[in-house]
């Protein structure tokens, strides 16, 4: 909302500074989001360099000495050119030959001094203004050029040239009583604030709502316009009627009546409030429509009468307020025939509709040049009709902008009753002496009953009753104190106001607003604390976190959104499962991200894809939700996995190691191996895996206990083909969040430090080549008995010696008693069990 | 007697040679050898100890104590000469091994959370301090919960708020905020005391550009009881700002509106970047939004099924990714899940 400091000034008294202004308005939740300077000097000339911009200026400032008013005394046509003509004009300090190409001047050529004559805004030279001649906002300063043999120095400006608006057809034509010679700062120096109203607050979206804030900020009076019907003058009974179908969606409707008018231009004064305010004057009618639209917040609507009694076939017009009709159709003024649903309200007469309530007029029977007499509507809107109506049919005009939100009913007549006047005195014309005012649902303005103990609960600050009263008095509330109570009543201005608790609260905003919540001190809560809550789910799932990020892994986050194309990534082109369900977007922004996704490994290549020409060593892993939609269930399942990827060189490259070897399978089990211990996990179990998106020789599932926690290996080079990869293989688990909680050992023991010395010896055995390690050692822990503390495999060997389909496997291993230092014999004979059990478990045999 | 004077002073000869040959020795293995010639065996002093027979037994004592002196300073000498040459050899041997210290080190690997995961981190850490308990609630949500319970009915004009992504389930939609989780909590924790903070993902409909995301996380705080205040509420924001800033973070309350909370407030924090003086971060204006918040609204305690007249709250939200951007002039947000490993790799 677009607020002119000078109009604001017509309803309260400021001598805030500007910035102070802005400042009050925005503490108080009127947020000054710009303030455009309209010739006010610019608040921050003249302050520190540093000091903060706590507001955004722009616009022009007219300079005092440069920018002045000043009269044209006669017009006298160029000698070289048609286009131009020669002002002789007195700017207050003498007489001066002026030049200039103002087609509203052309009319006044050659007819010799003139009668009156014509104020204007001069520019000396000097002057900084905007440049009439470029597009935008160009600054420029006046210097001495000659003109077709003329010399030209300074100018008579026109609105773009001093930043009042775009406009640049003619020059301004001040009014008449425009002091000669007065600095044009001083005479009509302006600044608009930018002001953003909150959705609550539309009944700030006028002057009169602003300054109504402004005088319960400041504890400054307000002067409303006086605007009253004529006391002597026709009366509207027979000249036309209201007939509102359902009240809850027309709770009121109001005509005024104005003869005899004449669309004209509207005063200077006014066509340039408009502009500032950014709306485009029209003529003098439409404009006192708008004019007291942003005065009061109470959109208004002219019809030209004489259409309504054609209409009615001559007769008097009906106006019927109703819902559209499925498919019912009306131009509306724009020029577009709208196809209508049943929950827009019309205006309608006999003959059909007129205009989308609340939202923009028909042509038929818009104000037109030609427009005599003016029947004038004003009326209160459902605002989710309002709402629905501009939202389908793509209106944001400045009438649906506030009845959306919702405009007090009792408005309606005060603005009928404004603009009619307004409408006279612009255009003439004589107002009708009553109304038609037909209003079967006024609302039901709360009346709050307030304790201080409410205030001193919510808001932490003591205030007796009268304080609180005298707050809410200054926004209009009817107030009464009954002992530590007050009575406030709404008053018909506002529709934000509930009844109940919801109506304490509406108020100890209020309270809160105007008192200033930089006034309400800042305490540390006192209530009492919850019982501590424990999240499982959440520890340890940060516990994998940060044990994949002390192995030396890049957490990543991806977008949950995605396409099943995408996701179908994961699968040999020749091995795709029929696509599974998905939560999907009714309006996706593109097609890339029009589900909710199934897979976080999908997610996790995604992001090794878009890398893998970034690094030479990606180590990356996702923490994160899936969605699964699930047939019994409104929501989706959302289990949290973790995804881990591995490509690229094993190590950073160094300058002594430029190559170190890939990762491979080997690496991200070790990973895992230690996740498991780092989580004090069930001992984890690894089980060859068949899984579409892993190479079958090089992936497992991993089991921890008896619980299954995923699956990791080689991505399949099918898989690997389907995304924009490097040489090097990717390595690759995915594993359940779910799984890896459960399988949490829920107790665990220390070992005491040995106190006695280890026996360690070395012992290599040959068994057959598909013989798994992990029998192998099983046999071992099962032949070492207690007093086997540790076995590590420290070599395979494959070749002949031990001839072919043969391994050889090298273990360390550690032997240790307790309560005494094991004797050779002892070491030679636990030497001997484990021998045994190889040889009978897994037919190795003991290599020489 | 002329014998025994003689081998006093063969002695001290013996002496004197063994010192003069030790000083020429520069390396380990003459060492060795003239341990050998100066103290084996063979060597000059031990030959006198050999000789002690012959020699008159009134001048054996002196003659032995004589030879022992010898050889003790002898040894003494060779140890001395030992710790010199090692001293020598240590130092010529550091000398040689110097480095070009200046070569890059070798990396360890090592991993990093990604941004918002910290900044996430970073805020949950403060409110935990305070007594505050993490809650988490599902992405996808009903309408019913993200809106309707939360005081934001059908075609109200807050609900302009929102760009929301609906889905193809009639009342199913991502949720557009942490709020729906305030709900959850409530029901379940009535009518126990509520401190909470709703960490996580949520979405709009929104084209994305260098400000604007369509998913982004959340912080919510909700705290009700039943002397639960707006200055609580304050308090607890500045302490917050405070400890997320530095001790000298200033903090501002605007009214604002939310359908959730009322009073609604927008928190502000004094620009950290310039101090409150202005500069590019602030635009000019040295106040930062940071998030946010108010007393909760009578119909959302309600809703929860607390009782709006006995009970209190306060919920604020806050942009960990907005916090993270300003702090480490994040130019945009779209870094975020774009998850460019030179991005990732600066945190």
């Amino acid at each position: 909302m677009k607020i002119p400091l000078s109009w604001l000034k017509d309803y309260i008294e400021i001598d805030l500074p500007l910035l102070d202004l802005a400042r009050t308005l925005t503490m108080a939740g009127l947020e000054v989001e710009e303030i455009q300077l309209v010739g006010l000097p610019d608040p921050y000339a003249g302050l520190p360099a540093d000091t903060p911009r706590e507001f955004k200026v722009t616009g022009l400032s007219w300079q005092p000495d440069k920018i002045v008013v000043a009269q044209i005394d006669e017009v006298m046509p160029h000698p070289n050119a048609d286009r131009l003509v020669l002002c002789r004009l007195n700017d207050g300090t003498g007489e001066i030959i002026v030049l200039t190409g103002a087609p509203n001047l052309f009319e006044y050529k050659g007819k010799g001094p003139l009668p009156k004559p014509i104020k204007v805004a001069y520019a000396r030279e000097g002057a900084r203004i905007y440049d009439g001649h470029q597009p935008g906002q160009v600054l420029t300063t006046l210097k001495r050029a000659r003109i077709r043999g003329v010399d030209s120095f300074s100018m008579v400006c026109s609105e773009k040239e001093l930043g009042i608006s775009d406009e640049h057809e003619g020059i301004i034509l001040l009014d008449d009583d425009a002091p000669t010679g007065v600095p044009l700062v001083d005479y009509m120096g302006d600044a608009v604030l930018e002001v953003s109203i909150l959705p609550n607050m539309i009944r700030n979206a006028s002057m009169i709502g602003v300054a109504r804030e402004l005088a319960a900020l400041l504890g400054k009076p307000l002067r409303y316009p006086q605007a009253k019907l004529p006391e002597k003058g026709p009366s509207m009974k027979g000249k036309a009627a209201i007939r509102i179908t359902d009240p809850t969606l027309n709770p009121r409707f109001v005509l005024g009546l104005v003869e005899g008018v004449t669309p004209q231009p509207s005063p200077y004064w006014v066509q340039r409030r408009l502009r500032l305010a950014g709306m485009r004057p029209i003529n003098s009618v439409v404009d006192a429509t708008n004019y007291v639209m942003l005065e009061l917040g109470e959109p208004l609507h002219a019809f030209d009468y004489d259409v309504l009694v054609r209409r009615a076939g001559g007769g008097s017009p009906t106006i019927i307020t109703r819902a559209a009709e499925p498919g019912e159709k009306l131009t509306t003024l724009d020029g577009v025939e709208r196809t209508l649903e049943p929950f827009t309200v019309l205006v309608c007469d006999t003959a059909g509709p007129l205009s989308l309530a609340g939202v923009m007029g028909g042509l038929e029977s818009e104000v037109s040049p030609q427009t005599r007499t003016v029947l004038l509507e004003g009326a209160a809107w459902n605002f989710v009709n309002v709402r629905r109506t501009a939202f389908h049919q793509r209106l944001n005009s400045e009438a649906a902008y506030r009845f959306s939100r919702g405009v007090h009913p009792a408005l309606a007549e005060q603005g009928v009753v404004l603009c009619l006047q307004r409408m006279a005195e612009w255009s003439g014309g004589q107002v009708y002496a009553d109304l038609v005012d037909e209003y079967p649902l006024p609302p039901q303005d709360p009346e709050i009953r307030l304790s201080e103990a409410d205030v001193r609960r919510l808001l932490g600050i003591e205030l007796n009753a009268g304080q609180i009263a005298e707050i809410l008095n200054r926004l209009e509330f009817t107030c009464r104190v009954e002992g530590d109570e007050v009575l406030a009543k709404t008053p018909p201005h506002r529709l934000d106001i509930g009844s109940g608790e919801t109506g304490k609260a509406d108020l100890i905003e209020e309270i809160a607003r105007i008192y200033g919540y930089q006034n309400i001190p800042s305490t540390r809560l006192a209530d009492p604390l919850p019982l501590p809550r424990s999240d499982a789910a959440l520890e340890v799932e940060k516990q994998v976190r940060q044990a994949l990020i002390r192995f030396g892994l890049q957490e990543v986050i991806n977008y949950r959104l995605t396409a099943p194309q995408r996701e179908m990534r994961l699968y040999p082109p020749e091995n795709r499962p029929p696509e599974p369900a998905y939560l999907t977007l009714r309006n996706p922004l593109n097609p890339e991200r029009a589900v909710m996704r199934r897979s976080l490994l999908a997610s996790l290549l995604d992001t090794l894809e878009k890398n893998a020409r970034l690094s030479e060593r990606l180590a990356l892993f996702e923490i994160g939700p899936v969605f699964w939609p699930r047939q019994d269930q409104v929501l989706p399942d959302e289990p949290i996995f973790v995804a881990i990827a591995l490509s690229g060189l094993r190590q950073p490259p160094a300058w002594d190691n430029a190559r170190p070897p890939y990762y491979d399978f080997f690496d991200l089990k070790g990973i895992l191996e230690c996740l498991g211990s780092d989580l004090h996990l069930q001992p984890l179990r690894f089980e060859p895996a068949a899984h579409p998106s892993l190479h079958p020789g090089k992936s497992a599932e991993l089991f921890s206990g008896d619980v299954r926690l995923g699956v990791f290996g080689e991505l399949h080079p099918l898989v690997k083909e389907q995304y924009d990869l490097l040489t090097p293989p990717v390595i690759v688990a995915e594993l359940d969040m779910q799984a890896i909680l459960a399988s949490r050992q829920s107790r665990r023991e220390t070992q005491p430090v040995p106190v006695f010395p280890p026996v360690l010896e070395d012992i290599a055995v040959i068994v057959d080549e598909d013989v798994p390690a992990v029998e192998v050692e099983k046999a071992i822990w099962q032949g070492g008995g207690k007093m086997l503390r540790a076995v590590r495999l420290f070599d395979i060997y494959r070749g002949e010696q031990i001839g072919a389909g043969k391994k050889s496997l090298a273990y360390s291993l550690t032997y240790q008693a307790d309560d005494h230092t094991l004797t050779a014999a002892e070491a030679a004979q636990i030497r001997q069990r484990i021998i045994r059990r190889l040889e009978q478990q897994v037919n190795a045999r003991l290599r020489g | 007697m002329n014998d025994s004077e003689n081998i006093l002073e063969e002695l001290d000869r013996i002496l004197q040679n063994g010192l003069d040959a030790l000083q020429q020795i520069q390396d380990e293995a003459q060492l060795v050898g003239w341990r050998t010639a100066h103290l084996g065996r063979s060597a000059p002093v031990m030959q006198v100890f050999a000789r002690m027979g012959s020699i008159p037994k009134e001048l054996r004592q002196q003659v032995g104590q004589k030879a022992n002196q010898v050889k003790v300073a002898l040894e003494n000498a060779l140890e001395e000469r030992a710790a010199v040459l090692r001293r020598e050899a240590l130092e010529r041997k550091l000398t040689a091994e110097r480095l070009d210290v200046t070569l890059p080190g070798r990396l360890p690997a090592f991993g990093r959370a990604h941004p918002a995961t910290q900044a996430l981190d970073e805020i949950c850490a403060i409110f935990i301090e305070m007594g505050f308990q993490i809650y988490r609630s599902p992405e996808v949500e009903t309408e019913e919960m993200n809106f309707e319970l939360l005081n934001i009915p059908a075609h109200h004009p807050a609900r302009d708020m929102w760009d929301t992504f609906h889905t193809t389930t009639p009342g199913v939609i991502l949720r557009t905020h942490t709020s729906p989780g305030q709900i959850r909590a409530m029901r379940e924790m009535a009518p126990n005391p509520i401190r909470v903070i709703l960490p996580g993902m949520v979405y709009r409909y929104e084209q994305t550009n260098a400000s604007h995301e369509m998913q982004f996380n959340q912080v919510e705080l909700l705290a009700v009881g039943q002397h639960i205040t707006f200055a609580d509420l304050k308090g607890t924001l500045e302490s917050f700002a405070r400890r997320m800033f530095g001790e000298n973070a200033r903090t501002r309350f605007r009214p604002s509106y939310f359908p959730f909370t009322e009073p609604s407030a927008e928190v502000d924090m004094e620009c950290f970047i310039c101090g409150g003086k202005g500069c590019g971060v602030c635009r000019g204006s040295g106040w930062l939004e940071i998030g946010g918040c108010g007393m909760v609204h009578p119909v959302v305690l309600q809703n929860g099924g607390y009782d709006p007249a006995v009970y209190s709250g306060f919920a604020a939200g806050l942009g960990p990714e907005r916090i993270a951007m300003l702090k480490y002039h994040i130019e945009d947000i779209r870094y975020f899940w774009a998850n460019d490993i030179r991005f990732l790799e600066q945190f």
